[in-house]
């Protein structure tokens, strides 16, 4: 950083006067701003969740029949191991993004692999356990809020398992990850938000019966 | 931060292969904000002629108190395109414009964050124009449930088709959103990441301070309208619950999300009509803004309690007593940090050299109308008085003041005094005083008349009235033709001398801003040779010369 800003500076200034300025954007530091960026946009989204999970809270307290004729609630332990399975691939993809701060790419493709494999069991649980209920999307308001939030959270699984494949593919590059590695890291921190989300829906859906 | 080659050396190389701008650059998929910019404008101002052509057929309808002019449903549908038209179509995206153009060059920055990002967020808004427009062509006509769509008049679907109007429309205000969050986002990171060396947050213009405040607004705000568009959507084509009070739903929990995003939504269109009174009114008075540093904060403050005032809109939708109390009190609170703005837009103005350009008889027209607004705005708060008026013209009047009066007048401001710096011709002020006074006194006879027509109960929305009201709806209406005209003069104006105006200097203003110092309209990468490295605060009018802004002024040009 320091050494790009003095070569920066151009010779017809004046130096004490630029010395005694900081020197924020003379460089353009395009890694850091797509970071702060995706930051910024990690944090507007996590506004549609809130709100959903504001809605959820104020059907769920105000309803008169809140759950629909014959269903007797949520089955707990299938989604608790896949939520075990979810949290766990936080601590695993941590361990990828140290594997290539030291440059060793195939530690990185095994441990961000195994995320995605995760992620993607992730997946298949939720799809079998939607599978298993008696109610649907129209069964009233608990129907409707359960649907809408496990599935625009599994959008999200999805989502983020398909930037983990695009991450895969350009290891795969040669040197590719040389300059810098933006989309790894924000597809890290995307997937950390995805699991956050999951942990406060899961108390609020399956805990708080 | 790995890659540390130094970039500079390379925007020097690389600034003799820019392709020179022509006007063949606007129609493409440019990355430079400033073609962004005018980009956004133009295609803007094309959907203000046409929200206006709906306002027009509103007026003519209620020129007589007889529904004769339209059928009732193609009147309920032009009341709602009228309002999504005006906010989604022209205000947000004319402002967009505004700031894409302005920001950049005022923080000294050779373009947005996010160039690529940046233009196809611009992309989106004719491919979600059309499909607005598009909806007058299905079956059924475009959406009709006004520009809240309230549940359950928004859920239905006598045309029994999937892409109904109210299907496209929520599918145009989506699209629209996903927009201003692109949008929003880059121009967040702009303000935080891209400022030129020495340009410290208390060195920004206040411009900058209000669209940053309101970008804010735009991120927290519209996730929640997204939200209750979703579910919205889902009631209307697979028939879930959620605002369906006879499956057990809640029709109110719409408002919530809808009003959360879209009272905050008034502080993004009348921020950075704020940033723009702050800028031009010093140039024209020749006088520093009065008190910069705390009307720059005032912005966010207005950012903060924006978030906690939405229910004022529903103080007849059976919120409870304690609720309505509260958000009563924290509306009236807005009313400190906006007073201290025009306070500081008074001092500013008072005893100053005033030179009554065009750019500055909007900015002033554009601030009485907004202080009258704001006194209607404050009566509004009460609740007693809300209960009242609620639903009825008084409202219509008060916001119109606002998005008219001190909006639609803050544009045209802004498109004026800047007009030189973008194109490097001058308009021909005869014409833009034509322009203003037609503005300026249609700007009243169309929506004054609605604060006593409200009083007197004439409720929004109808298309036929009691004969009593007849007297002040003709005002009105001749008031709104008078606006419809007044566009007329603008556009001679602004393309007349966009192609054959007198050439002007860099700086025809002598306006102290980052902005005037580069040539008029400005290189492709804005500051090519350096960029600016900032010395001194802004405002510095009866002080210091424009180039004193700056420590390296002749090395910019």
């Amino acid at each position: 950083m320091t050494q790009a800003q003095e070569e920066n500076t151009s010779p017809g200034l004046q130096l004490e006067e630029v010395n005694n300025i900081h020197l924020e954007g003379q460089e353009h530091d395009e890694e850091g701003n797509s970071m702060f960026g995706f930051i910024v946009f990690l944090l507007s989204e996590s506004v549609i969740f809130l709100s959903f999970f504001a809605g959820y809270i104020v059907y769920k307290t105000t309803a008169t029949n809140w759950l629909p004729a014959g269903v007797e609630g949520l089955e707990v332990r299938e989604p608790a191991i896949n939520t075990v399975i979810l949290v766990s691939s936080s601590f695993v993809i941590y361990f990828a993004e140290r594997f290539l701060k030291t440059d060793n790419l195939w530690g990185f493709r095994f441990f961000w692999l195994l995320t995605m494999a995760m992620g993607s069991y992730f997946l298949y649980g939720q799809a079998v356990e939607w599978n298993s209920l008696e109610f649907g999307f129209t069964s009233g308001t608990f129907g409707g809020s359960f649907y809408l939030l496990t599935g625009f959270h599994g959008l999200h699984v999805f989502t983020g398992v398909v930037l983990q494949l695009t991450m895969l593919i350009r290891s795969f590059i040669p040197g590719n990850y040389e300059g810098g590695h933006f989309g790894v890291d924000a597809t890290s921190l995307f997937w950390h938000f995805v699991d956050v989300i999951w942990i406060i829906l899961f108390v609020l859906l399956y805990i708080w019966q | 931060m790995t890659s540390t080659k130094p970039k500079n050396t390379k925007v020097v190389s690389e600034q003799h292969h820019h392709p020179p701008t022509t006007w063949k650059t606007y129609f493409t998929f440019s990355t430079d904000h400033k073609v962004i910019g005018i980009q956004y404008i133009v295609t803007a101002f094309i959907f203000f002629l046409i929200g206006g052509i709906f306002a027009m057929i509103i007026r003519g309808e209620l020129i007589t108190p007889e529904s004769d002019l339209v059928d009732r449903t193609v009147y309920n549908a032009m009341f709602t395109m009228h309002g999504t038209v005006m906010l989604f179509m022209w205000t947000f995206p004319v402002l967009a414009g505004l700031a894409n153009y302005l920001v950049p060059l005022m923080i000294g920055a050779r373009d947005m964050a996010f160039p690529r990002l940046n233009a196809l967020a611009f992309w989106m808004v004719p491919v979600f124009g059309i499909i607005l427009m598009g909806s007058f062509f299905v079956p059924g006509g475009p959406a009709q449930s006004g520009w809240w769509s309230y549940p359950p008049v928004s859920t239905q679907n006598p045309a029994g088709i999937l892409f109904n109007g109210q299907f496209l429309w929520l599918l145009a205000v989506a699209i629209s959103g996903v927009s201003s969050i692109l949008g929003a986002v880059n121009i967040v990171t702009t303000i935080f990441r891209m400022r030129a060396p020495g340009m410290g947050f208390f060195k920004m213009p206040a411009y900058v301070w209000t669209v940053l405040s309101a970008q804010i607004i735009q991120l927290f705000g519209l996730p929640a309208l997204t939200a209750g568009a979703v579910m919205l959507l889902f009631d209307l084509t697979t028939g879930t619950a959620f605002f369906d009070s006879a499956k057990g739903g809640d029709p109110v929990l719409y408002q919530h999300f809808f009003w959360f995003y879209s009272h905050p939504a008034v502080y993004v269109i009348i921020l950075p009509i704020f940033g723009i009174f702050s800028e031009v009114l010093p140039v024209y008075a020749r006088k520093p803004l009065f008190g910069y540093k705390v009307v720059a904060v005032s912005s966010l403050i207005i950012t903060g309690l924006s978030a906690v005032v939405w229910v004022h809109h529903m103080f007849a939708s059976g919120t409870p007593g304690w609720m309505r109390m509260l958000f009563m009190f924290s509306t009236m609170l807005i009313s400190v940090p906006t007073g201290i703005k025009v306070f500081a837009w008074v001092a500013t103005v008072w005893g100053g050299k005033l030179r009554l350009d065009t750019p500055m008889l909007f900015a002033l027209g554009g601030l009485v109308m907004f202080v009258f607004a704001g006194i209607t705005g404050i009566m509004l708060a009460a609740v007693p008085v809300d209960i009242h008026v609620n639903n009825t013209y008084f409202v219509v009047g008060h916001f119109h003041y606002v998005i008219y009066g001190a909006t639609v007048m803050g544009v045209y401001a802004a498109i004026y005094h800047w007009f030189p710096k973008m194109t490097g011709r001058m308009y021909y002020e005869g014409l833009g005083k034509l322009h203003f006074w037609l503005t300026f006194i249609g700007t009243n006879l169309n929506f004054f008349p609605m604060h006593p027509l409200g009083l007197q109960g004439m409720p929004r929305r109808v298309a036929s009235y009691d004969p009593e009201f007849a007297f002040w709806n003709v005002i009105a209406s001749i008031g709104g033709f008078l606006l419809g005209m007044s566009t007329l003069p603008f556009l001679l104006n602004i393309i007349s001398s966009w192609i054959d105006g007198k050439k002007v200097s860099d700086n025809p203003w002598r306006a102290i801003g980052l902005e005037w110092l580069v040539s008029s309209p400005p290189p492709v990468e804005n500051f090519e040779k350096q960029l600016p490295i900032v010395i001194a605060e802004p405002y510095g009018y009866g002080k210091s010369k424009p180039e004193d802004l700056v420590a390296n002024a002749s090395d910019l040009n």
